[in-house]
C-alpha cells in the first residue's frame, strides 16, 4: 500500500516503518516486457515456439486424418459382410483414439522440454530481478504472458502446419473429394484442441519450473551457472 | 526509538552461522560472524577464495537466511521481515553489483537502470530521465541504448553500477565488482564507487581479491574460514604498506 512518495534521502532509516512492502506492478508493465523479451529473443523465443508447433503440428495432423477417415466412403474390395465392416471400423477408430493420444503425448514431452530450457536459462535473471525488487508474482507472471504469447501463436502455426499436411496427403488418395470428409464442425474442433492442448501445455510447463524458480532464495538462482 | 550511538550502525551481523548440506555433509561456510558497518562508511571484505566473502554478502544482502544468528538493517532484524518486505528493502534500499555485471540482456543499458524504479513505482518519464542522468554520472552519457553485449565489461559494470544507484539506496553491495575486469579498468571501477560513497554518503559493503580496494577503504574486513579474522582501519593500513616499503627498501 505504498504511495509513489519520495524517495527518502539514503540517511534516512531504511525499514521499520509499518506497510514498507513493495507494490504490485500493474499488468501492462509485465505485459510490456514480456513483449519485449520475446522481441529482443527472438531466434531464441522461435527456436522454443518450434519445439511447440512440431509438437501441435503433430497432433493436428494425426486428427485431421483421422478426421477424414472416419468420413471417407468405405472401400470394399474384399466383399466383406456388414458385421465385418462394422468390426474393421472400430478397430481403425481405437487405432485412431490411440495415435492421437501419442501424438498428445509426444507433444506433451517436445514442450516441456523447450520450455523447460528456456526458463533454466534464465535463472540468473530471475535471481538479479529479485535483488532488483520484483516480486515473486512478478516473475511468475512475466514466463507466464511470454509462454502464453509463444503457446498461442506457436499452436496456431502448428496446426495451420499439421493440418493442411493432413489434408495434402490425403488429397493423393482423394483429390479435392478431399473436401467433402471434412465437416466444418469437426475441423472446429481440432482447432480449438489444439490451440488448447498447445497453449496450455507450453503454460504449464512454464509455470512450475518458473514459480519454482521465482521462490528460491535469490542466492539460489544467482549462483545457478548454465 | 533512534538513539544516537545505535543508529550509528546501519548493518550489524550476530552470530551468523550459514550451514549448507550437501550429499549428507554439512558445511559451514560462516561460522558465527559478528560485524557492524556504520553509515556511510567504505567497507572490503577481504579473504581467501572459499573464506565466506559471497555468503556473507549474500546473508547481508538478504538474498539468503542464516541458518543461525541474525542480520539487523538499521536495528530491524531481517528475519522478521515477509517476502514483500523483503522485496521492498532490495528495491529501495540496497543496490547490489555482481562480478559478473548480471544486466539483463534482452534490455538496453537504459532499461537496466531504470527496471529497479518501474519495480519502485516510479513513472516512466521520470525513471527515464533519472536514468540518464546517472548513466551520465558513471560516464555512459552517450551509451543509453545499447544491448550489454553490445558493451565492454567495464562499460557493463558501469552500466550495473548505475543500475545499483536507481532508487537512491542506503547501501550498496558489490560482489568482487573488479573480477572480471583488467587492472586499469579495474581501478577505474572502484574510483567511480568511492566518488559514489563520498558523494552520496552511500554505505559500500565490497567482497573482494582485489589489493587497490585497500587504498580506498576505510575499514578492511578480512575474513577466514567464515570467520572474521581482524578488521583494520584504513590509517593503520596505510602504516602498514609505509613499513612494508620501508622494510623493502632496508633489504635492499
Ligand atoms: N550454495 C552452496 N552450496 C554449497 N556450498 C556452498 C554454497 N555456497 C557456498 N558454498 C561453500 O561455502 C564456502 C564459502 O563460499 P563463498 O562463495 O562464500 O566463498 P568466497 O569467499 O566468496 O570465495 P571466492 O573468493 O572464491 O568468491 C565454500 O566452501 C563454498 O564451496
Ligand atoms: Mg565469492
Amino acid at each position: 500500500m505504498t504511495g509513489p512518495e519520495q524517495a527518502p534521502p539514503a540517511s534516512d532509516r531504511l525499514i521499520g516503518q509499518a506497510g514498507q512492502r513493495q507494490v504490485h506492478l500493474p499488468l501492462r508493465k509485465a505485459f510490456g516486457i514480456a513483449l519485449k523479451g520475446i522481441q529482443v529473443r527472438f531466434w531464441r523465443s522461435m527456436i522454443t515456439a518450434a519445439g511447440v508447433l512440431l509438437g501441435i503440428a503433430f497432433l493436428a495432423a494425426t486428427l485431421g486424418q483421422s478426421i477424414i477417415e472416419s468420413h471417407q466412403p468405405v472401400l470394399n474390395e474384399q466383399g466383406l459382410s456388414q458385421a465385418q465392416l462394422m468390426v474393421q471400423k472400430q478397430e481403425a477408430q481405437v487405432r485412431q483414439v490411440w495415435l492421437v493420444s501419442m501424438s498428445l503425448i509426444v507433444s506433451a514431452v517436445g514442450i516441456t522440454n523447450s520450455m523447460l530450457m528456456s526458463v533454466t536459462e534464465r535463472f540468473k535473471e530471475i535471481g538479479t530481478m529479485k535483488c532488483l525488487g520484483a516480486l515473486d508474482s512478478f516473475i511468475v507472471r512475466l514466463f507466464l504472458l511470454e509462454a502464453g504469447f509463444l503457446g498461442v501463436l506457436a499452436s496456431f502455426f502448428g496446426f495451420t502446419l499439421g493440418f493442411s499436411g493432413s489434408i495434402i496427403a490425403k488429397m493423393f488418395e482423394h483429390g479435392w473429394n478431399v473436401w467433402r470428409y471434412l465437416p466444418p464442425g469437426e475441423v472446429l474442433r481440432g482447432f480449438v484442441w489444439s490451440m488448447t492442448a498447445g497453449t496450455l501445455l507450453t503454460v504449464l510447463a512454464t509455470i512450475f519450473p518458473a514459480y519454482k524458480a521465482a521462490q528460491l532464495p535469490p542466492a539460489a538462482a544467482l549462483r545457478s551457472e548454465i | 526509538m533512534s538513539n544516537g550511538s545505535k543508529n550509528e550502525y546501519i548493518v550489524r551481523t550476530k552470530g551468523v552461522v550459514k550451514e549448507y548440506t550437501m550429499g549428507g555433509q554439512t558445511l559451514q561456510a560462516l561460522k558465527g560472524v559478528d560485524l557492524d558497518i556504520r553509515r556511510g562508511e567504505y567497507i572490503s571484505l577481504m579473504g581467501p577464495s572459499g573464506s565466506g566473502k559471497s555468503t556473507l554478502f549474500n546473508m547481508i544482502g538478504g538474498l539468503d537466511r542464516p541458518s543461525q544468528g541474525s542480520v539487523f538493517i538499521d536495528e530491524v532484524d531481517m528475519a522478521q521481515l515477509d517476502a514483500a518486505e523483503l522485496a521492498y528493502l532490495r528495491c529501495r534500499r540496497i543496490g547490489y553489483i555482481f562480478q559478473t555485471f548480471n544486466l539483463i540482456p534482452v534490455m538496453t543499458a537504459l532499461e537496466n537502470v531504470t527496471l529497479p524504479m518501474i519495480f519502485a513505482g516510479t513513472p516512466s518519464e521520470e525513471a527515464a530521465q533519472r536514468g540518464i542522468r546517472l548513466l551520465e554520472i558513471v560516464g555512459l552519457g552517450h551509451r543509453f541504448h545499447h544491448k550489454p553485449t553490445e558493451l565492454s565489461g567495464g562499460q557493463q559494470q558501469r552500466v550495473a553500477i548505475a543500475r545499483s544507484f536507481a532508487n537512491d539506496p542506503a547501501i550498496i553491495l558489490a560482489d568482487e565488482p573488479t573480477g572480471n575486469l583488467d587492472g586499469s579498468t579495474g581501478t577505474e571501477i572502484i574510483e567511480l564507487l568511492r566518488r559514489m560513497n563520498k558523494d552520496r554518503g552511500v554505505t559500500v559493503i565490497s567482497a573482494t581479491h582485489d589489493l587497490k580496494m585497500v587504498d580506498v577503504s576505510d575499514r578492511i574486513v578480512y575474513i577466514r574460514d567464515g570467520l572474521v579474522e581482524r578488521i583494520e582501519n584504513r590509517e593503520d593500513i596505510t602504516i602498514h604498506l609505509g613499513e612494508m616499503a620501508g622494510a623493502g627498501g632496508l633489504a635492499h
